[in-house]
């Protein structure tokens, strides 16, 4: 299909203020009277508050407040309070000190007294799994679900803190690669028969792995400035969505939407850890509101290691089974989830990855999400399946070995089709050129060439060739879309879609203007400020955004079009279907000179009203998109509509990956010589947008696979690299000097352009191959561990079992 | 680790390094450990962006700080505040510095350039701005304020870099959203490299 817009490349509005430095962000901005509020943090992992005394903090000049428990009502566990008298990590907040500048307030925080009562902590899963080990919470290690007895109203929350223990037999099954027996798991589920499909394979690989949770590290570490004016709360924050955290954000402060002017145009990373208001935006808000002065509460670095979310560990034990083709008869895998605190694992998500990129005809999973006193862990980057990712590929390629078959050939045999099943209830999916996204990238990379390369180089030098997949749902639907054309003849295009920096806020409205034949020079895009009118848009994570708001977009666009030909019919007379759209007219289509401009359209619409200059609209949308609608009465024609396009079973964004890597077997370093992704991503919307997703996914994945992790010390509970040194986000000489990007670019059938998203899987199949490669390089030796060290590198050369560390986590 | 590295502390621990390697700042550096909460400010010219500019300055004040919170140029970025990711990086001499660990006192008598001082007087953007946005180098552009005055740093001294010598000297700059690639498109292009 040829369009006017999608598929083209083209200069998102945001990207000149972002090389001149007129981009703004949270901390950027500045309020008369504002004063600088700052935490105090917890310096225990695992304890309770007995006492603050801030009587000479209050006292020094220039401190203006403070803000405890005391202010701001206390959820019940395991809910992630924003300030905490139970501490249950290392970090935690206490309590806010705001004062008029950020040195007084630091100075502040260290005249305050507190007496803390300790606990014993837990920083291992296994620890707390095990039968009279310590417990993270005061009441136990795990999530317990109420709901029903909430909805019966016998509890107060939906959720409670319970206990799930293992005898010490089975920990030790489990710590040595052994499926435990007799065990409890927190969830659960199988599909098909396993035991018939076992008893039909020819090859069986079964292996324990760990994969260890890491920081977000956005680089705008979390900032909020707040300020209330005539009965309004004006908050500027840092999050990936827009409306979605709006009205979120309004319920965290107590407040009608309609009195909250949220603005967040620029947003300094945020990888699923700022998808929804976060508890420190309670502070901001109130704090200001107690102060009656406008405050800005911006975190450190350091505690945005501690507060800014991190990804889940695993622990887990996995059989895979082949039949005699190749084809996965059966996986069965078990996996101990590290939820940090008040977080929350992904193991089912992490088998859901087996599920449609091997399509197993029977699987089974089961799985324990733990509570440790760690930093509460939350969505990262294709939660789930990119750390399955990570330590399925070396496992998948040692089961292709073991049933001679070549390791992309295993893949692409097993790789989902369009009729794939996902998941535990076998659902279908909306497309899938998967084989060909193999195809395109085993012959980008030239695999049968280099796979016949030597592996030794030289002396201390050794080569690895991997592959990888990644694969994340990418798609919803159900929000709504709203645009305007003016009597001027500009266009405006409105989402309440985030700006995280993918772009895609702009890349969704090109849709829009897809269906308006319009020029996108005569387009302004509404982001970022919700007094600019946005309608409900998604949230803006999943990798779904791009799937999901150009449906909104375009049924926005196509309801604009449909007025535009009924108030041309109206003037010309005949019936809508007589006339078309072009050159930003509407006209007959037998005869182009009955018409008239976009401009005089939406003249005429303000003159006739009703639906038209938005005074009516349907009931099916969001408040949000009502109050936005409604404060645009009057002011051009109002395109504004609810995506209710069909929509069946999973949008799957999946990617593969293939790299070759150099490993220094005197340093355990590896360097990273080639690099190769294919996204199956649908439809490509916007071409280097699409290459920056699939390269910072490439660039985390390689920061999965070799570098980043929590390491926390056993003995103290204390982390051992919290700065960004020591936590190790990939740097440029880390990563490939280029990396190589191409795209299936085949539409998927329920996006109206044929896009869905790829920002996740982009992650998974770079993590992948890397695994792949180091194993290759090492005569197929499997760590099944994410990250692969430098020393595990060494100590596997050396062949020394320093590596046995029997699911050891959380620590070197 | 010291789990409590505090920005006041993180600039005590400069100052005392400061003290120690300087006899002749040494005085003046170690008394303002004493000094109650900001100590004394006191009135400095220091040259930005081609202008002089008179601002009051803590003893222990550090470049980004001044930059943003006195001569409010928001866009130098304090991603770390603690010369770890390169957000805040300026140009003192046309040298790429972190200005977080640069005490404004000490930049007195040279010329500071940040991003907002790259444009030309009518407007137009500078080549490296340019060439930026032509290959979508940002994401989400926290970091490219520091990207680009490294780059700018990087093409005076060498202005036709391979790309392997672009991503050596812009390893001080750390991107989080992973746009390397992109960067070093942007650095090419800016060098006339790539059309």
């Amino acid at each position: 299909m040829t369009y006017m817009h999608i598929g083209k490349n083209f200069t998102p509005p945001d990207v000149e203020g972002k090389v001149t430095g007129e981009a703004r962000y949270a901390e950027d901005f500045r309020k008369e009277g504002m004063v600088f509020a700052r935490l105090l943090t917890s310096p225990l992992p695992a304890g309770r508050v007995v006492s603050i005394d801030a009587t000479e903090a209050l006292a020094m000049p220039g401190v203006v407040g403070i803000f405890t428990t005391e202010d701001l009502p206390q959820p019940a566990a395991p809910a992630n309070p924003a300030l905490a008298t139970e501490i249950t990590y290392l970090g935690q907040p206490i309590l806010a000190l705001a004062a008029e500048s950020d040195l007084i307030a630091e100075n502040a925080l260290e005249k305050i007294r507190v007496q803390y009562e300790r606990r014993p902590f837990v920083t291992d899963p296994l620890d707390t799994l095990l039968e009279g080990g310590p417990d993270p919470y005061p009441s136990g290690n795990t999530l317990v679900n109420n709901g029903a007895a909430a909805a019966a109203g016998t509890t107060a929350s939906g959720t409670d803190v319970g206990k799930i223990k293992w005898s010490r037999d089975a920990i030790n099954q489990f710590r040595a690669g052994r499926e435990p027996q007799g065990v409890e798991f927190g969830s659960e589920w199988s599909y098909g028969d396993l035991e018939a499909q076992f008893a039909q394979c020819t090859t069986i690989v079964e292996e324990p792995f760990v994969t260890i949770g890491y920081p977000h590290h956005s680089l705008e570490s979390r900032t909020g400035m707040a300020y209330w004016e005539n009965g309004k709360c004006y908050f500027h924050g840092s999050l990936q969505s827009h409306t979605v955290g709006h009205a979120a954000l309004a319920g965290m402060l107590g407040m009608d939407p309609a009195d909250l002017v949220f603005i967040n145009e620029n947003t300094g990373g945020g990888f699923g850890s700022k998808i929804f208001p976060y508890p420190m935006m309670a502070v901001t808000g109130k704090f200001s509101k107690k102060l009656g002065r406008p405050v800005q509460l911006r975190i450190t670095r350091d505690e945005e290691f501690y507060i800014g979310s991190a990804r889940s560990g695993m622990q887990g034990w996995i059989k895979v089974g082949l039949k005699e083709d190749g084809k996965v008869g059966a996986v069965d895998t078990i996996i101990v989830n590290d939820a940090g605190s008040g977080g929350g694992g992904s193991g089912s998500s992490s088998a859901g990855h087996i599920s449609i990129m091997f399509q197993p005809e029977a699987m089974r999973f089961r799985g324990v999400s733990l509570y440790t006193n760690t930093t509460p862990r939350g969505a990262q980057r294709g939660p789930g399946q990119n750390e399955m990712a990570a330590v399925l590929a070396p496992i998948m390629d040692k089961a292709a070995r073991q049933a001679g078959i070549d390791r992309v050939a295993l893949r692409r045999l097993n790789a989902p089709r369009p009729d794939a099943k996902h998941g535990p209830r076998q659902g279908g999916i909306s497309s899938s050129y998967m084989p060909e996204a193999i195809d395109q990238a085993a012959q980008m990379f030239n695999w049968e060439e280099r796979i016949a390369k030597p592996r030794r180089i030289s002396a201390n030098k050794v080569r690895g060739i991997g592959v990888g997949l990644g694969y994340h749902s990418a798609g919803s639907g159900g929000y709504d879309g709203l645009v305007r054309i003016m009597p001027d003849g500009k266009i405006t295009l409105h989402t309440g879609v985030g700006n995280l920096g993918t772009y895609s806020y702009a890349g969704v409205l090109r849709a829009a203007a897809e269906v308006l034949q319009c020029d996108w020079a005569n387009c302004e895009i509404m982001h970022g400020n919700n007094d600019l009118h946005l309608p409900h848009s998604t949230y803006q994570g999943g990798s779904n955004t791009i799937f999901t708001e150009t449906r909104s977009s375009y049924v926005a666009a196509q309801d604009a079009v449909n007025k535009l030909k009924e108030i041309a019919a109206a003037e010309f007379g005949g019936s809508v279907d007589d006339y078309s759209i072009g050159g930003e007219r509407v006209f007959q289509t037998a005869d182009n000179s009955k018409g008239m401009s976009y401009a005089e359209a939406a003249q005429k619409a303000i003159e006739m009203g009703g639906a038209y200059s938005g005074e009516e609209f349907p009931d099916e949308l969001n408040a949000t998109t009502k109050r936005s609608v409604t404060a645009m009465q009057g002011t051009g024609l109002i395109g504004v509509a609810k995506d209710t396009l069909p929509r069946s079973g999973t949008q799957p964004g999946m990617c593969i990956a293939f790299a070759e890597i150099e490993v220094d077997t005197d340093t355990g370093k590896f360097d990273i010589i080639d690099y190769t992704a294919v996204a199956e991503c649908g439809t490509v919307v916007h071409p280097l947008g699409m290459r920056q997703g699939m390269n910072g996914g490439g660039v985390w994945g390689f920061g999965m696979a070799g570098y980043e992790r929590h390491v926390y010390d056993p003995q103290n509970g204390l982390p051992a690299n919290v700065g960004l040194y020591q936590s190790k986000p990939p740097t440029y000489l880390d990563v490939p000097a280029t990396m190589n990007i191409g795209a299936v670019d085949l539409p998927d059938p329920e996006s109206p352009v044929g896009a869905k998203g790829l920002g996740e899987p982009a992650q998974g199949c770079a993590v992948a191959a890397i695994t792949s490669a180091i194993s290759d390089a090492l005569d197929g030796h499997l760590f099944n561990r994410a990250p692969v060290t430098a020393d595990m590198i060494i100590n596997q050369v050396a062949m020394n079992n320093f590596n046995t560390g029997e699911l050891k986590t959380n620590t070197f | 680790m010291n789990i409590n590295l505090t920005r006041r502390r993180f600039i005590k621990s400069v100052i005392y390094s400061a003290a120690a390697v300087s006899s002749s700042a040494g005085w003046q550096l170690a008394s303002a450990q004493n000094r109650p909460a900001g100590g004394v400010e006191r009135l400095v010219s220091i040259n930005v962006n081609g202008r002089t500019r008179r601002v009051d300055v803590l003893p222990q004040e550090t470049l980004a700080h001044t930059l943003r919170y006195k001569l409010n140029l928001t866009g130098t970025k304090l991603g770390c505040n603690r010369g770890e990711c390169g957000s805040c990086t300026v140009l003192i001499d046309d040298v790429n510095h972190y200005a977080c660990s640069t005490l404004t006192h000490s930049v007195k008598d040279r010329e500071v350039t940040t991003v907002e001082g790259l444009r030309a007087a009518d407007g137009t953007l500078h080549p490296v701005q340019a060439a930026f946005i032509e290959e979508l180098s940002p994401a989400c552009g926290f970091c490219t304020s520091g990207q680009i005055m490294s780059t700018v740093a990087l093409l005076k001294e060498n202005p036709k870099p391979t790309r392997d010598e672009a991503r050596h000297a812009l390893s001080g700059n750390l991107c989080r959203c992973g746009a390397y690639d992109h960067y070093l498109n942007g650095v090419m292009r800016a060098s006339g490299q790539l059309s």
